[in-house]
């Protein structure tokens, strides 16, 4: 994929669904029907995919996950309130450019102008990239995870707009920059605000919701070495049963692997009611959650 | 091909689902590069291009099920057989699916209702999908009574199925056995997993039911008119007055990200407020520094003052759940106000600010409200006036300045006399005096309702019938 092309209509890294899910499957990550084809349909249409869904439901992992199996560089952006067009798109490094203009002085008699000047300092060459710019100028293909795009105002949100739609960048004094090739965009959203219409509807969307039981029970077989079937089998139907109550936040896919971790570290073989609620504090985060989550384990040791 | 896909987007537009051109052009765009048998592609392809909020997702479900049912591959060549005779379907597909389904399968229709039962009770408890599906089809045709052609909806034949197949009966027959099977009886934890388990077998089966009815009834009426009927409206747009359990349920769920969005806004709101007007102070102390000259001028922040809330609230019959959702949204973002107070009435009124403080869970405050507030002094219908009286009396000095005052009911006041000057005395006291009604406009000063009278003396009354307006309402508010 060195060649040039901006539209999508060269050679496709995948081939077929299953195929993009074999290969995240062999980046140990289980991608189910739903999130293949979103990742597949992103390739294809050259569209950027917009994730959201809970925390900890892999939204960050997958886009690393697709970074690794294409072998292509991650470049990520974290959004945060107040990130602007200097941290995200590009900025011109002022103090080189002054050290241009003095470096001129010194050498006055070469008889350059001050148009000269001008031309050569608002120049590629005192630009700094950010990562947006960056992953439109990458020559080899690029992953570009704009990450927790909800934090940023509204405003902010227009800044992404025109890389998102036609990837490319315009820099008053240079002109545009087109991409060299379509990255593959991944925007992650906690949906602690409406995204604007205008952004949604240049994305594909993915809701990635918490994992149903096989697919729960499947990753922490993949990712917790040594964890025997039936405890993986026991720790993924309680959290379940635990994602069933009104909580105030639900115990994440991470989550269950810390804990399925911390039970294989304490040698546990099957769970009792007992080690459920001496460990839940690695569950569930609140103090309430843990009273409530421990109060319906054990209300059911009274039934 | 596009003929149903256009079919289908309006039907998405129809349900209230925002979709562009640009989002239909994609949608077009993305079904070409699915291979078109791969029925959970295409599905998702629709989907990532068309639906672009999670709460958007059933009603997408339901129509795509409506418009791509008979098409799917599974049915594609059974399409004219399938109100011919069902039985010898269930016979086919149940024969398709292995030992057992063939074995069940080719004497389904014989059998008596115990039989069938039997059948069910094992399929659950072995999971066996491909059996479940049989049966929901075999049950359907036997329970639900369905004639081609009677208008009636699809809840109704649900009903019917589902009455007759007993599941609460089998989830006690499931559990009875598992706890029989392991010696010495089931650890309380097993129990309760082992109970999630078969609750989730069973919503499938449900589930399975509900499709079916589904497909018999496009098969009778045609895609169109069917999406028509199951046209259900989104969560944030349901009626509070009308909701049905499962709809409350949803509210419920969709309350909670609601008013983490709603506090988020509202202190960014805040805390991003324009600059205000120059202060002239800050100004002449840092022209100090540039030897008396103002280079700088310094800015007042505005530091928009948060309101007090008094929320008084109707608690009786059909407009609880109103007032429900009211108070909690008020109470999860009480941070963005300076002080929050809550008071509740049928005919008598009662203060029950305590039940929210020091609570971190809400539904919980919520419940006790409903159960302990002493909210009844005669008879338990609602008397606006005699509320207002009371509130007027008890609690009338406190109201300042400051206050905001919203309250919540439909004013339908069973002829009692309205005691309006409550009102008008409010109003002269507190900064705003709302009203906000459940009721749609159009249903205001008919029968006893006495909105109008009340209207005169309040700053706004607002329709407020669903979580849209009333998100609007309170994020205005703050």
């Amino acid at each position: 994929m060195t060649d040039k092309v901006v539209q999508p209509t060269g050679q496709f890294r995948f081939e077929s669904v299953p195929a993009v899910r074999e290969s995240l499957r062999s980046v140990d990550y289980l991608a189910d029907e739903g999130i293949s084809g979103v990742v597949y349909l992103a390739e294809r249409l050259g569209k950027p995919v917009l994730i959201e869904g809970p925390a900890g439901t892999g939204k960050t992992e997958l886009a690393k996950s697709v970074a690794r199996m294409t072998n292509s560089r991650l470049i990520r952006l974290q959004c945060y309130e107040g990130l602007d067009e200097s941290k995200a798109l590009y900025e011109w490094n002022y103090k080189k450019q002054l050290l241009r203009i003095q470096a001129q002085r010194v050498v006055e008699e070469s008889g350059t102008t001050w148009t000269d000047i001008e031309e050569d300092i608002f120049s590629e060459e005192f630009l700094l990239t950010r990562p947006l710019l960056e992953a439109i100028r990458a020559d080899e293909p690029v992953v570009l995870l704009i990450d927790e795009v909800d934090r940023v105002e509204v405003e902010t949100e227009a800044l992404l707009l025109e890389i998102l739609s036609d990837y490319q960048v315009s820099i008053p004094e240079l002109g545009t920059v087109t991409a060299n090739q379509i990255p593959l965009v991944f925007l992650t959203s906690n949906n602690t605000r409406e995204l604007s219409e205008a952004l949604k509807r240049r994305c594909l969307y993915l809701h990635l919701d918490y994992p149903d039981l096989e697919r729960e029970k499947e990753i922490v077989l993949t990712r917790v070495p040594d964890i025997r079937d039936s405890l993986a089998d026991q720790i993924v139907r309680i959290v379940r049963s635990l994602r069933t109550l009104e909580l105030k936040k639900h115990p994440s896919v991470s989550e269950t692997l810390d804990w399925a971790r911390t039970l294989v570290l304490l040698g546990v073989d099957s769970i009792g009611a007992e080690d459920a609620t001496a460990t839940l504090h690695i569950l569930l985060k609140y103090q309430s959650d843990i009273q409530k989550a421990a109060k319906e384990l054990s209300v059911a040791s009274g039934a | 091909m596009l003929d149903v896909l256009t079919g289908f987007i309006g039907e998405l537009r129809a349900a209230g689902l925002p979709v562009s051109l640009t989002e239909d052009i994609d949608a077009m765009e993305a079904v070409r590069h699915i291979p078109i048998e791969d029925r959970e592609a295409f599905k998702y392809a629709l989907a990532a291009t068309l639906v672009k909020s999670n709460s958007h997702w059933r009603a997408f479900e339901t129509i795509f099920d409506v418009y791509f049912s008979l098409r799917g591959p599974q049915f594609a060549i059974s399409d004219g057989e399938e109100e011919a005779s069902p039985e010898e379907q269930v016979a086919a597909m149940a024969g398709m699916e292995g030992e057992e389904g063939r074995r069940a399968g080719g004497g389904m229709e014989g059998m008596t209702p115990e039989e069938l039962a039997e059948i069910l009770y094992r399929a659950l408890q072995r999971d066996d999908q491909a059996m479940m599906r049989a049966i929901a089809r075999e049950s359907v045709t036997r329970y639900a009574g369905m004639e081609p052609g009677r208008p009636v909806g699809g809840t109704y034949y649900l009903y019917r199925t589902l009455r007759n197949l007993d599941l609460e009966g089998l989830l006690a027959r499931l559990m009875e056995s598992a706890a029989q099977e392991v010696e010495g009886g089931l650890t309380p934890l097993e129990e309760r997993l082992t109970r999630d388990e078969y609750e989730i077998r069973i919503d499938q089966l449900r589930k399975e039911v509900e499709a079916e009815i589904r497909r018999r009834l496009v098969a009778d009426r045609g895609a169109e008119a069917m999406a028509k009927t199951l046209r259900k409206p989104l969560p944030e747009n349901v009626d509070f007055m009308h909701a049905t359990r499962d709809e409350l349920v949803s509210l419920r769920r969709a309350i909670h990200p609601l008013t983490r969005k709603l506090a988020v806004r509202l202190a960014r709101k805040r805390r991003h407020g324009r600059k205000g007007p120059l202060d002239f102070r800050n100004t002449v102390r840092h022209s100090l520094s540039y030897g008396g000259v103002p280079a700088e001028p310094k800015f007042r922040y505005p530091r928009p003052s948060k309101p007090e809330i008094f929320v008084v609230a109707d608690i009786s019959g059909s407009v609880a759940a109103f007032a429900r959702f009211t108070l909690h949204l008020v109470h999860a973002i009480s941070s963005q106000f300076s002080r929050v107070r809550s008071f509740v009435f049928v005919d008598g009124i009662d203060e029950v600010t305590r039940y929210f403080e020091g609570v971190e869970d809400i539904t919980d405050a919520i419940h006790r409200v409903n159960t302990e507030a002493d909210v009844i002094w005669v008879d338990g219908h609602s008397d606006y006036g005699h509320a207002f009286e009371v509130f007027w009396e008890r609690w009338g000095r406190e109201v300042s300045p400051k206050t905001s005052v919203l309250l919540l009911g439909d004013a339908r006041n069973n002829y009692h006399a309205s005691q309006a000057w409550v009102l008008k005395e409010l109003r002269k006291k507190a900064r705003h005096v709302f009203w906000l009604n459940p009721e749609p406009r159009s249903y205001w000063d008919t029968g006893d309702s006495i909105v109008g009278e009340y209207a005169a003396h309040c700053d706004g009354v607002f329709e407020c019938r669903n979580l849209k307006q009333l998100e609007r309402f309170v994020e205005e508010l703050a």
